[in-house]
Order: C-alpha cells, then sequence, then structure tokens
C-alpha cells in the first residue's frame, strides 16, 4: 500500500492505483476526457494532468501513472492550472460553438469542465475544422465535427464489446472516428458509445432534439427485454418515457446496457391497448370498464380458472393473479409460455448460481445451447472479460458470431452426453468450471444431463480460498422467469397441464408467445399493454400497464431480487395491473386479501419471503442429481434480436433495427 | 586535427565500391563475428558501455545502458513460457534533414546487418525488425537483397554466422508517417496497427513488440558496434570530448558549397565541418544567416552562436540547441527564415498522429499563425500567444513530436523576432496608406 501525498495531504492508496485514482481517493477532482473505469487508458486527452513530485518538470498524465510509494502530487498548483487551460483551449478551438443545438447540452463533459477550469475566452482566430458526416446505424447519430479524439467509443468496441467496429482514420488534425466503411455499428451494445461519448459527437438518434436532461423526470427501474435485470434510469417528460439509460451496478449490468432494453421505449407509444375490449360475434368490440367487468361477473368459473404469466411482467401482477385464481380453488399457474416443463423442485437447478459478477472469474465455460450475444448481451460482455482473462469457452448449439472465441463443439444436446476428450479434461482440470444452461437446452433431457455434467465435474465446490462457488447456470431469457418460478407459475407438465384442464377461463398477463390454439374452448381474459399475440386471441381485453408505469419486483436469471418504481401513467383507461386484477376478484365474487398496492406486496412478502430482500434470493447449494440422455438439434429460440417482446414489435426504432442491421435493407438518409 | 582515413567506421558510405556481401567483408564486415559472439552478452554490454557510444537517433542515449535493460531472465506469459525478446531497429529515417541511415542502409547494409546480429545476442534477442522507411524503396530492395546473401552465407539464421546462436533478421516496409519513427510507434507500427506512439510507462524493454521485452535503436548505433567490439571501446572513446565520444556521420544540406553526408569526430567545431568538407557557406561566413544544427526538430541557432560551436550533444545544448541526428541545415542570408519554420510547422501539422490533444490541435494552431506572421498578417502580440501555445504543447504530450514542433517556433521568435516584427509593421504601414 504506497503513501502518496495529494495537496499537502498524506494517504494510503490501494497498491496497483494510479495517481488520478489516488487523487479521487484525496477527495480531489480531477478533470479527464478519454480516461473511462471500465476500459483501457489511453492517455490521450492530456486532460488530467497533475504535478508529480520526484518526476521531470513537467506535468503528468495522471490516468497512466502508478501511484508509487513517496509521490508528492498537487493537483492546485500554477503549473496545473496552467496544462488544463491549456488542453481545454487546445480542445475548444476545433469545437463547434453549436451548444444551443447539441445534444449532450447540459449533461456535456466538455461544457462542464470548460466552465471548471478552460479560461473563458479563446484566442484562437483562425478556421475551425469541419468533418464530413458519418452513419453509424439506426441507433448511433454522429456529429463528429464535436468529436475531441478521446477514443472511448473504438476502445469500447474493441474491449466491451469485442467487435472492431469502431476505428479512427487518417492522422493528426484530420483524424476521424468512424465506423469501418461507414457501415452501421451492429453489435447489439453498440449505443453505450453514446453514453461514453464524452461531448456531441455521438447521440442518440431516436431521441434527437426531444429535449433536454433538465426537463427529464428520472426514475429507476429495472430492465425487462432480457432476463438479466439490467439497473436502468427511466427518463420521461409529462407522461412519455423519452430515453432510457443504463445505471450503473457492478453486480448485473456495470454500466452497459443492450440496444433494445435502450431503445425498445417509442414502442411503450405504439400499438397500446388504452380501453377495454369484449369479443361480441366474432370481432373486438372497445367496451367501458364497466361493461367489462359485467360481462365478466357473469362468467362464474369456479376452480375452473387458470393464469399464465407473459415474459415481462412483475412479481406483484403475478401474485395478485395467483391470489385470484387461488381465491376460486384453482393452482393452475404457468409462466413457461412455450411449453417447457422442467422440473422446479429444486430452484437452484434452474438459476444461475455463478452469478454474473463470478461468471467473469470462471475459467473454463461449457455454453449449452444458449446464443448468449441476443439472449443476454450484457452476460456476453462478462463471458469476453472471463476469455480475457484467460478462460477457455465451448459452445454446444449452432455456431454464431461470438465475440470472444470459443469453439464449437456439436450443435446436438447429445454431445452432452458425449463430450469430446479435451473439453471434459479442461473441465475435469479447471479450478473454477461454468455450465451455462440457455433456453434452447432446457427441454429434451437438457437440464438434466447438464446437471449429470454438474455432478460429475463437482461444479459446486469450495474454493482454495475457501469461497464457495457453484459453477452450474441457466441462462432464462424471461424477465418473469424467476419471479415465476418463486411464486409457483410452474405446472409438472408445463403449460399441457393447463391445456388438458380445459378452464372455463384463462387469465393471460401479458402472455403473447402462447399457442392459444389449445385454449379454444376457454374463455380468454388478456390483461396486458400490447396489441400483440395474445391480445388477438383474447375473448377480454383488459388494458394494462408496461414496466415503466408500474411499481414492481423483478427477479433476474440470476436470482437478484430486484424492486423498479413507477416513471409514467398508462395511458388511456389503461389501470396498474394488480388494480385490474383486485377488481376481477370482485366480479368473480371472491375475496383476494388486499386493497391496495402495500397490502398486496406485504401479503407477497408473506408468501415467499425472499421476495421482499433485495438482492441474490439464495435457492441454496444443493444440486439435483440430474443425468439420463438428452438429444435433438439445438435451435436458437430467439430468431430476431430486435423482435423478442411485444414493446420492441411496437418500436419503430426496433423494427428499423431489424431490418436494416439483420435484415441488410437500406433506408435512404433523409435530406437535412 | 581531422578524423584519420583509418579510424572510418563507414568506409564505403560515398558509394565508390559495391555494396555486396563479398565487397563488404573485404572491408571488413562480417570479420569473425563468431568471435565477437563469444565474448559473451557481459562483455559486449561492458564494451559499449566504455566506449561511450550514446544513441545516433537524436535523444542520445548511452547505448550500452539501453541494452543492459533488457531483461537476462525472459518474463513468462500467461502459459508459464519464456517470452522472446527482440530488438528493432529504427530505419524510418523522416527527419527533414537527416540522410545517415540511408547511406549506411545504401552503400553498406552488411554493417547493419552484422550490428544486429552482434547488438540482438548482447540483449539475448530472438530476431530484429529492421523498420524501413516507406520511401526508401531502392534501400529497401538493397536491404532486401543483402539480408538474403547474409542467410544464403548462413551468417544470419539458424545458427548465425557459427556461433550457435540463432537469429533471424525481418525486414519492414513502412508507409511513410514520420511519427513510426518514435520508438512505441514503430512497435505499434509493426504489430499492425495504427502508428500512435503508447504511454510509457511502460518501457519497451519490459513490454514492448507483442508485450515481449525490446530495444528500439537506430541504424548508426547499431552499424558502428562491431566496429567498436573489433577495435575496442579506448579506439572509439578516443574521439571527442568527455561525454560525447566517438565518431559521427554528420549530414550537412542547404546553403554550403558541397552539401555532404561524412563521418567525423564528434565535437568537431562547426567551422571546421563546413570548412572541410562542404566547401565553405555558399557566400562566405558573412552569408551565413542561421543553422538547424540537428534536424528539423531542434531550435536554430543564428551564425554568431553556432560558428565557433563544437558539433556534439553538450556543446549545442549550451547555444540552446541540440546534436540531434547531426543533421546540419545552414541558411544563409537569402532564406526567408520566417518562412522555412513555418514550412518545419506544416511539416509537424501534416505529420502529427493526432493521439493527444495538444500537438494534435496546437500543431495546426501554430502553422496556421506561423503562416500569418510569414506575411505578417497578424498582430505583434501574436507573437508572444504563439510561444505560450508553444509552452502549452511542449512537455504536455504522449511523445516528443510535440516538443519537435515547438521548439523551432520558440527558437525563431527567440532570435528573429525582430525579423517578425518587422514583417507586422511592414504590411500594417502599407494597409494604412491603402485605406487612406
Amino acid at each position: 500500500m504506497p503513501k502518496v501525498k495529494v495537496d499537502g495531504v498524506e494517504l494510503e492508496v490501494p497498491a496497483g492505483a494510479t495517481v488520478l485514482q489516488a487523487c479521487e481517493l484525496a477527495g480531489k477532482e480531477i478533470p479527464r476526457f478519454c480516461y473511462h473505469e471500465r476500459l483501457s487508458i489511453a492517455g490521450n486527452c492530456r486532460m488530467c494532468l497533475v504535478e508529480v513530485k520526484p518526476g521531470p518538470p513537467k506535468p503528468q498524465a495522471s490516468c497512466a501513472l502508478p501511484a508509487t510509494d513517496g509521490q508528492e502530487i498537487r493537483t492546485d498548483s500554477e503549473m496545473v492550472k496552467k496544462a488544463r487551460e491549456g488542453v481545454m483551449e487546445f480542445l475548444l478551438i476545433n469545437h463547434p460553438l453549436d451548444c444551443p443545438i447539441c445534444d449532450q447540452g447540459g449533461e456535456c463533459d466538455l461544457q462542464d469542465q470548460s466552465v471548471a477550469y478552460g479560461r473563458g475566452g479563446s484566442r484562437y482566430h483562425e478556421h475551425k475544422r469541419a468533418v464530413t458526416e458519418k452513419y453509424m446505424g439506426p441507433l448511433i447519430k454522429t456529429q463528429m465535427t464535436r468529436c475531441i479524439h478521446c477514443t472511448r467509443c473504438v476502445r469500447f468496441s474493441e474491449e466491451v464489446a469485442g467487435v472492431d467496429e469502431i476505428g479512427a482514420l487518417y492522422r493528426g488534425e484530420s483524424m476521424q472516428i468512424t465506423t469501418y466503411l461507414e457501415h452501421a455499428a451492429k453489435h447489439e451494445m453498440s449505443a453505450n458509445v453514446i453514453d461514453l461519448c464524452p461531448v456531441g459527437a455521438l447521440t442518440s438518434r431516436p431521441y434527437a432534439y426531444e429535449a433536454r436532461p433538465w426537463e427529464l423526470k428520472k426514475t429507476l427501474g429495472i430492465d425487462v427485454s432480457d432476463a438479466t435485470g439490467s439497473n436502468i434510469r427511466i427518463d420521461a417528460r409529462g407522461r412519455e418515457v423519452l430515453r432510457v439509460l443504463p445505471r450503473n451496478n457492478d453486480d448485473v449490468n456495470e454500466e452497459w446496457l443492450s440496444d433494445k432494453a435502450r431503445f425498445q421505449i417509442d414502442g411503450l407509444t405504439k400499438r397500446r391497448l388504452d380501453k377495454p375490449y369484449l369479443r361480441r360475434d366474432g370481432k373486438l368490440v372497445a367496451v367501458t370498464w364497466n361493461e367489462a367487468f359485467a360481462a365478466l361477473s357473469t362468467l362464474n368459473p369456479g376452480a375452473s380458472i387458470a393464469a399464465v404469466a407473459g415474459d415481462m411482467v412483475d412479481c406483484e401482477t403475478m401474485f395478485a393473479a395467483k391470489a385470484l385464481v387461488g381465491a376460486l380453488g384453482s393452482s393452475l399457474l404457468e409462466g413457461r409460455q412455450t411449453g417447457m416443463n422442467y422440473a422446479t423442485a429444486n430452484l437452484a437447478a434452474v438459476n444461475f448460481n455463478t452469478t454474473l459478477n463470478d461468471i467473469e472469474s470462471a475459467d473454463t465455460i461449457l455454453i449449452v445451447g444458449s446464443m448468449v450475444r441476443w439472449e443476454a448481451p450484457t452476460v456476453n460482455v462478462r463471458l469476453r472479460k472471463a476469455v480475457k482473462r484467460g478462460a477457455k469457452v465451448f459452445l454446444i448449439g449452432p455456431e454464431w458470431e461470438t465475440t470472444f472465441g470459443g469453439e464449437f463443439i456439436g450443435d446436438d444436446l447429445s454431445v452432452l452426453g458425449n463430450l469430446p476428450g479435451h473439453v471434459s479434461n479442461a473441465l475435469g482440470q479447471a479450478k473454477r468450471p461454468a455450465v451455462i444452461v440457455g433456453g434452447a437446452a432446457l427441454g429434451r433431457g437438457g437440464l438434466e444431463a447438464a446437471l449429470g455434467l454438474a455432478g460429475q465435474f463437482k461444479l459446486v465446490r469450495t474454493l482454495e480460498d475457501g469461497s464457495a462457488w457453484n459453477g452450474f447456470n441457466v441462462l432464462h431469457m424471461a424477465a418473469s422467469r424467476m419471479g415465476g418460478l418463486m411464486l409457483g407459475y410452474a405446472q409438472e407438465g408445463g403449460i399441457a397441464d393447463l391445456v388438458a384442464a380445459k378452464p372455463k377461463v384463462l387469465i393471460s398477463l401479458g402472455a403473447d408467445e402462447v399457442d392459444y390454439a389449445g385454449f379454444a374452448g376457454s374463455m380468454i381474459v388478456y390483461i396486458g399493454h400490447h396489441g400483440d399475440k395474445g391480445a388477438h386471441a383474447a375473448d377480454v381485453i383488459l388494458p394494462a400497464s408496461a414496466y415503466t408505469e408500474k411499481a414492481g419486483t423483478y427477479v433476474s436469471t440470476e436470482g437478484r431480487v430486484q424492486f423498479a418504481d413507477k416513471a409514467v401513467f398508462a395511458p388511456g383507461d389503461a389501470r396498474e395491473d394488480w388494480t385490474i386484477l383486485r377488481a376481477l376478484a370482485d366480479a368473480f365474487g371472491v375475496t383476494v386479501g388486499f386493497d391496495s398496492f402495500d397490502e398486496l406486496r406485504a401479503a407477497m412478502i408473506a408468501a415467499v419471503p425472499a421476495l421482499g430482500i433485495e438482492g441474490l434470493a439464495g435457492y441454496g447449494k444443493a444440486l439435483p442429481a440430474g443425468g439420463g440422455s438428452a438429444s435433438g438439434a439445438i435451435v436458437y429460440p430467439i430468431k430476431d434480436f430486435y423482435m423478442t417482446n411485444p414493446i420492441a414489435r411496437a418500436s419503430a426504432t426496433m423494427q428499423r433495427c431489424s431490418a436494416e442491421l439483420l435484415h441488410g435493407e437500406e433506408f435512404a438518409e433523409a435530406a437535412e | 586535427m581531422a578524423l584519420a582515413d583509418k579510424d572510418r567506421i563507414f568506409t564505403n558510405v560515398y558509394g565508390y565500391q559495391p555494396w555486396n556481401l563479398k565487397e563488404a567483408q573485404a572491408r571488413g564486415a562480417w570479420d569473425n563475428t563468431k568471435a565477437l559472439i563469444e565474448r559473451g552478452r557481459d562483455a559486449i554490454i561492458d564494451e559499449m558501455k566504455a566506449s561511450g557510444l550514446r544513441g545516433r537517433g537524436g535523444a542520445g542515449f548511452p547505448t550500452g545502458m539501453k541494452w543492459s535493460f533488457m531483461p537476462k531472465q525472459p518474463p513468462l506469459d500467461q502459459n508459464g513460457n519464456p517470452k522472446p525478446s527482440f530488438l528493432v531497429i529504427n530505419a524510418d529515417e523522416s527527419e527533414p534533414g537527416s540522410c545517415k541511415d540511408r547511406e549506411i542502409i545504401r552503400h553498406d547494409p552488411h554493417m547493419l546487418l552484422e550490428g544486429a546480429l552482434v547488438a540482438g545476442f548482447a540483449m539475448g534477442a530472438r530476431a530484429a525488425y529492421i523498420y524501413i522507411r516507406g520511401e526508401y524503396i531502392r534501400e529497401a530492395e538493397t536491404l532486401f537483397a543483402a539480408r538474403d546473401e547474409a542467410y544464403a552465407a548462413g551468417l544470419l539464421g539458424r545458427n548465425a554466422s557459427g556461433s550457435g546462436y540463432d537469429f533471424d533478421v525481418f525486414v519492414h516496409r513502412g508507409a511513410g508517417a514520420y511519427i513510426c519513427g518514435e520508438e512505441t510507434a514503430m512497435i505499434e507500427s509493426l504489430e499492425g496497427k495504427k502508428g500512435q506512439p503508447r504511454l510509457k510507462p511502460p518501457f519497451p524493454a519490459g513490454a514492448g513488440l507483442y508485450g515481449c521485452p525490446t530495444t528500439v535503436n537506430n541504424v548508426e548505433s547499431i552499424a558502428v558496434a562491431p566496429t567498436i567490439l573489433r577495435r575496442g571501446a579506448s579506439w572509439f572513446s578516443s574521439f571527442g570530448r568527455e561525454n560525447n565520444k566517438g565518431t559521427k556521420l554528420f549530414q550537412i544540406s542547404g546553403h554550403v558549397n558541397r552539401p555532404c553526408v561524412v563521418e567525423e569526430e564528434m565535437s568537431i567545431p562547426f567551422s571546421e565541418l563546413i570548412e572541410r568538407h562542404c566547401g565553405g557557406i555558399r557566400g562566405g561566413r558573412d552569408n551565413l544567416l542561421a543553422v538547424i544544427p540537428g534536424g528539423s526538430s531542434v531550435p536554430l541557432v543564428p551564425s554568431a552562436e553556432i560558428w565557433d560551436a563544437p558539433m556534439d550533444f553538450d556543446g549545442l545544448k549550451a547555444v540552446g540547441s541540440g546534436l540531434g541526428t547531426a543533421a546540419v541545415i545552414v541558411m544563409d542570408k537569402s532564406t526567408d527564415i520566417v518562412r522555412a519554420i513555418s514550412r518545419l510547422s506544416y511539416f509537424y501539422k501534416h505529420e502529427s498522429c493526432g493521439q493527444c490533444t495538444p500537438c494534435r490541435e496546437g500543431t495546426g494552431w501554430m502553422w496556421r499563425v506561423m503562416e500569418r506572421l510569414r506575411t505578417g498578417d497578424a498582430h505583434v502580440e501574436e507573437i508572444d500567444m504563439l510561444q505560450q501555445v508553444t509552452k502549452q504543447v511542449e512537455g504536455h504530450t504522449i511523445c516528443a513530436l510535440g516538443d519537435a514542433a515547438a521548439w523551432p517556433i520558440q527558437g525563431l521568435i527567440k532570435h528573429f523576432r525582430p525579423e517578425i516584427e518587422r514583417r507586422i509593421e511592414e504590411r500594417h504601414g502599407s494597409l494604412q496608406e491603402a485605406a487612406e
């Protein structure tokens, strides 16, 4: 632990810290543009210059200088002030003064630091540089004249995303940041460069000219576009969500967010169900709430009722529906819409036990039937980090373009029972082995066979340092999955049990992936927010709220319980889901035991205490034995990354991404 | 006392004889190289240290000491295997005024190749990469051919020169970027990346080419090594002043009667160098205006101060400049000195890699102001502003290109400020007349 002096104050800093980190520990703000905690050190903006003794008699870039014992660092000397003013002046001489029309305005590092460290006037009277427009795809809007060449975007795409999409052309003043041949950035995390860009060179295209940051109400939420539970901040003005940004959470999404989570939100205003509908003579007709409930109260389903949960619903909604179904005497609940029927007695067998954070430290990873890039982009980033640390990755499934190398060892589940020699050797010798089972491998004996491997290679073990290691992981794709399983949304035979029961009434909680043909004889009550497949099949539509419009509890694929707040009100006559279910209880003439959201949540926590505690739920270490054989070709369930849920399908931005980035359609740019 | 012919290291620098292996061997190259290698790593490095050879690429870092920084025990990679070490030879001679490496490669390539083997052995390198400037097309052809000759003769490759040491030499052609002459940018370029200097630390001796220990040396530093070892450190250090030992290739261009590349003793006075080898200043001594004594990146020195200055690292430092690569650019009184320096500013603006802010933005700014100063289209205060801008660039950048861009301008302002002010006044005077 080296001891350094920062502006005369002595302090101890962790070994390996840089001078910049030492200054931050001492509470000194060091201005920077190129330095970013999660990227490699470039040291090219020269904004973080400080005076360091001993050393050459010139200011040093603190981001790249290791803190060593006995250093005397000054951040407040005349030399440092001069150096910062100088660099700031250089940065601004070729930066356009177009802040009034720049989307970064108000949250621009260059603005802030120019005010704090600049000299307040320019001595530059020559012509400014202009850079021709670049095209980076439908999500990233470019204005490269504003670029200050910090290369954060280049380093992000190279190091974190793992694709060589963005780079620099030419040199000196003529240096330009661009994508290769101006192709669109195609990686599913590409839009993170918008957050990384310290100036207005890379901004959000869908959000262009929409709002200023100070107009927005910021709400903390949880993303539901995949099962990783990315932490998000929902920025809304009035009743409209204008943008979604990632929140820092080292345990979950670090500070990245997938493009879908970020940009599907324009789908929240399209194809919305904003009034109740009843099917009359085969046609859905808009009605009032009273008419809808009047019609429902005549149903008298008795115990012949079932509920199926969609992929994006929160735990409260599922619990409210469970309470309603239970009050009527039924326990027919299911959330696995596509017919999965894996055993759920021990949730550790279907959980991402290693945790998203620790998977980085695995040294041998076997991925079975998961196209991680599309199913959980933030996990893909973690896998890349693991490989960078030296992990070996083997994959079973049809080949996809990984960003971390890895070896594909077959595309059939039968490989599980017959691993190639070098793979089983690697797993056998690994200190921290991990198996990741994706959605495509959960059925047909895949999960059990993988559990068999877990026993064979002792995936659950105690590490040398005494900490526990559980290397068995299931990577889900639905945000509601783990919460649903905790609430009992699983039948032994899967959704087939519901079909076989021929319920009189089927409550569909935003379930859009169900094959409703099996429920032809049931009265389908759809409680959801988008006019998608579920609504088409419904007999009664009760308009509900999307994830931004209600508070809720979500459990991620690693069993992490997280709470989201309500950002905006649902449109039109739509209500929060739990209020609809509560009213439905009245219509069916039963009591469910709650009259407010707080009472609902209290009842839910009483039933499942783990849902009341933020953090990992913890399903125990013991895994079921598993074993048996699996066979069948693996087919990844996601055919189109941008079209996986009703919100994304309604989103013009996602539709454009799908057409342009996946299907190669070309779009003419409107002349500005 | 001038350098006697018997003491010349580069005996074919004028190209009077062919460069090929047979002729080179007749001149003494590759003469029992095995014996040199058999002295052992430490003995070679000690001899080089004792010779007082300072790096010939411009910075003047003691060569023997640089070689001794290479690890004796190779560091291990991720899998526990030892990493190889590399020697990188900087033949990316792009500094305006410099042309010595070119003469060595053209006419004495085998001295370089033999030096590569000896130096590479001394630092435990597995291979040498010679990074040759892209514009040196004929020179590269010669170098490729010379390397093939050496391989065919068993002087390089497996069991190089019968020494039992395996050593390869690769010649890599640059693509025309001045910045790739900076050692870490050269390493980046060799790795196939954009030629941009790296941050130091880590220094190349710790993590250089492909993350392996690497030493980057100038062509001349490497090419003189075998001769130093053969003739002894005491012979080499008998030339020049203390701390500035040896012989050196001087490249005199500009307004002298006979521009030339010549090997001379270090510390030879400027006047003697010019009078003896270049036939004097064009138009006589009184016609001398200023000299840039070490290639474009050192400040110029006005005639009065340079005339008796010894041409070595310390002597030129004393007159506010530097030896650099010993590329002496002589300018007589017909020179538009502001334009000359402005042209250099344009060069640095053009060659800045664009990585770090002060250099990327500053070089363009300085050039634009210089262009206005050239015509006098400026205010007197802007001279001070320009001086401040150069100070804002100098010492604030990753590599030394920022310094190199700043120094010529600082030299100009220091010595020729009256000339700049005269131009400004002249132009302002003419404008006023026109307005009235």
